[in-house]
């Protein structure tokens, strides 16, 4: 079984390196988390703070937007692309089970996914703590963003995997990406802000908005990575908002949405006809 | 193993297999069978079921009735899919990969030591080619990485989806010698194909499916003698002498001085004895037996209403 996933997940690391994928995502994250760094460096004075601690939080907000994006990118053609081709016909006549042939493409895509965050993130937060200094905090911090990415980011690779077995085509699968994209990052706060506003502090701000703001994995994200030192949440502004919220939802949405919609995924993927 | 029980030598048992697409059947009632080392050719033309009963076979399709045995295993299980493989119609590997990559790939699922790539490589013609990117390859190029993945681990069937389509003559001969080393070396080679040539006919048995049935199965001598088509006589008259060889002969008058007969196989030298009879009246004859496209067209089309 380890060597069937390992020879799936090898060729398709081969084949990321090659198409040029590893590149553009690493590229990608060291760019915007440098241009993010400093271009959000003025408030350390004002709020006390070094400006590695800003740095991670709006390389935090940057992640909620760009690693779902990279993930649903990397998966999105893994099973349709497949079966247009047909190569999936070909490689399923071959002792390996779906199953297999899904982690063996998963653990790939987080290869390409964690060197892209790790180096980005890394990268950028060396040139903060060069440039403004860092403190133990913020390392910590630093190093919390930069594995919760890899989860989230596996959570939206699962999403890929799953549309991808249920769409028909990999065009349909693209526009089905974007879709869940959309509404998971932009659409799905903008409900809840919108909610808050006419609710105006009722029972559905205090109770219920902090449950739903951790039942999407991207926003669980977010309060982990913004709420969980408190010099970050500082620069963030989030402190507020996620008061009554328990400390494991938060961390039972990151790590639960991976692992059931993975699930999900593997059941679609069992009704693929290649 | 209740099946391979029964005969030892059946690699694969099809029985009244049937496939449905919404209210048409695709595949109808079909039975075959293929023992270790014969090679059968699945004619049929284009939407006729060949792909169709080929993926039921390896357990990609679902099957609606009946059933299928590959050496005692149900389709799609491991143990199945362990001894059987499979090259589909139009073989799209990643083209970023190149092909001893992409057959190491294949090597390692299929549990067979990578060292076993490099001399298919050679036997199919890639050697040269083989750290290249299969992105550069030519279709021919292409199939014949797909005829190496055949070739791993000496499968016990082979299922070779129209191998030989779009390849030049030479290509497709060499493919067919490989297929009957494969065949040699106790492999049961099923290959399809949307037409009956020499190399077709080269198999042992020749199966011929029309619009989901199959409407022969036999080897090529059977097919000949069953079909009863029947052989053209060309007659050319001398000059003035076509009336007169027509009349005698009683065959139709093609032009100026062609006539043309037909005649079973059983009344050729009756009716060559006829024509030499005429003498000086005749100028030339032409004996055409069927050719092997009268025959497919005769089963394949329904040529005869057969």
């Amino acid at each position: 079984m380890i060597r069937r996933i390992s020879a799936i997940a090898g060729a398709e690391l081969r084949i990321a390196l090659r198409n040029r994928w590893i590149l553009i995502a690493t590229s990608l994250m060291v760019l915007f988390s440098l241009a993010l760094t400093f271009s959000g460096s003025a408030p350390t004075g004002a709020l006390g703070v070094d400006l590695l601690t800003v740095s991670v939080a709006s390389m935090t907000t940057l992640s909620v937007y760009l690693v779902p994006l990279l993930a649903l990118l990397m998966s999105f053609d893994a099973i349709a692309g497949e079966v247009e081709r047909g190569a999936l016909a070909l490689v399923l006549t071959y002792p390996v089970s779906r199953g297999e042939l899904l982690v063996g493409k998963l653990v790939s895509h987080l290869v390409v996914l964690s060197l892209a965050v790790f180096l980005g993130f890394g990268i950028a937060g060396l040139a903060a703590w060069l440039a403004g200094g860092a403190s133990g905090e913020s390392l910590a911090a630093l190093l919390r963003l930069c594995w919760s990415a890899v989860v989230l980011g596996a959570s939206f690779l699962a999403i890929g995997y799953a549309l991808s077995s249920v769409a028909r085509s990999s065009s349909a699968a693209a526009g089905l990406a974007i879709g869940v994209w959309i509404l998971f990052v932009v659409l799905y706060d903008l409900g809840l802000l919108g909610a808050l506003v006419y609710d105006g502090g009722g029972f559905f701000t205090r109770k219920i908005f902090p449950l739903l703001l951790a039942a999407n994995p991207a926003d669980a994200f977010r309060i982990f990575n913004l709420s969980g030192t408190g010099k970050v949440a500082l620069a963030s502004g989030l402190a507020g908002a996620t008061t009554g919220l328990p400390g494991w939802a938060v961390l039972v949405s990151m790590f639960g949405w991976p692992l059931a919609i993975l699930a999900l995924a593997r059941l679609a993927l069992k009704r693929v006809e290649p | 193993m209740a099946a391979a029980a029964e005969d030892k030598d059946d690699m694969l048992e099809v029985r009244n297999v049937v496939k449905r697409q919404g209210p048409r059947e695709t595949v109808r009632d079909v039975s075959l069978s293929l023992r270790a080392g014969e090679r059968l050719a699945l004619l049929g033309h284009n939407g006729a079921g060949k792909t169709t009963l080929i993926r039921m076979i390896l357990g990609l399709t679902r099957i609606d009735g009946g059933s299928i045995s590959v050496f005692g295993n149900r389709p799609g299980d491991g143990r199945a899919r362990r001894i059987t493989s499979y090259l589909p119609e139009s073989v799209v590997f990643h083209k970023s990969l190149t092909g001893l990559e992409q057959l190491a790939l294949f090597a390692r699922l299929a549990g067979q030591p990578v060292k076993a790539c490099a001399p298919l490589l050679e036997r199919v013609g890639l050697s040269d080619a083989a750290n290249r990117r299969v992105g550069a390859y030519s279709k021919g190029m292409r199939q014949r990485l797909g005829l190496a993945q055949v070739l791993l681990g000496r499968p016990r069937l082979a299922l070779l989806d129209e191998p030989t389509s779009g390849l030049d003559p030479i290509s497709r001969h060499d493919f067919y010698g490989i297929v009957d080393d494969m065949a040699a070396q106790g492999t049961a080679v099923l290959v399809s194909s949307h037409a009956l040539t020499e190399l077709e006919a080269r198999t042992n048995r020749i199966a011929i499916l029309r619009a989901g049935r199959l409407v022969a199965m036999d080897s090529l001598d059977n097919l000949r003698r069953r079909a009863g088509l029947p052989i053209r006589i060309h007659v050319r008259a001398a000059d003035g002498h076509a009336d007169e060889v027509a009349g005698s002969l009683g065959g139709s008058r093609m032009n100026g001085c062609r006539v043309e007969l037909s005649c079973t196989a059983d009344q050729k030298m009756a009716r060559l004895k006829a024509i030499t009879a005429l003498g000086d009246a005749v100028a030339d004859v032409d004996v055409v037996p069927p050719s092997l496209e009268d025959l497919y067209r005769h089963y394949a089309a329904g040529e005869a209403g057969s």
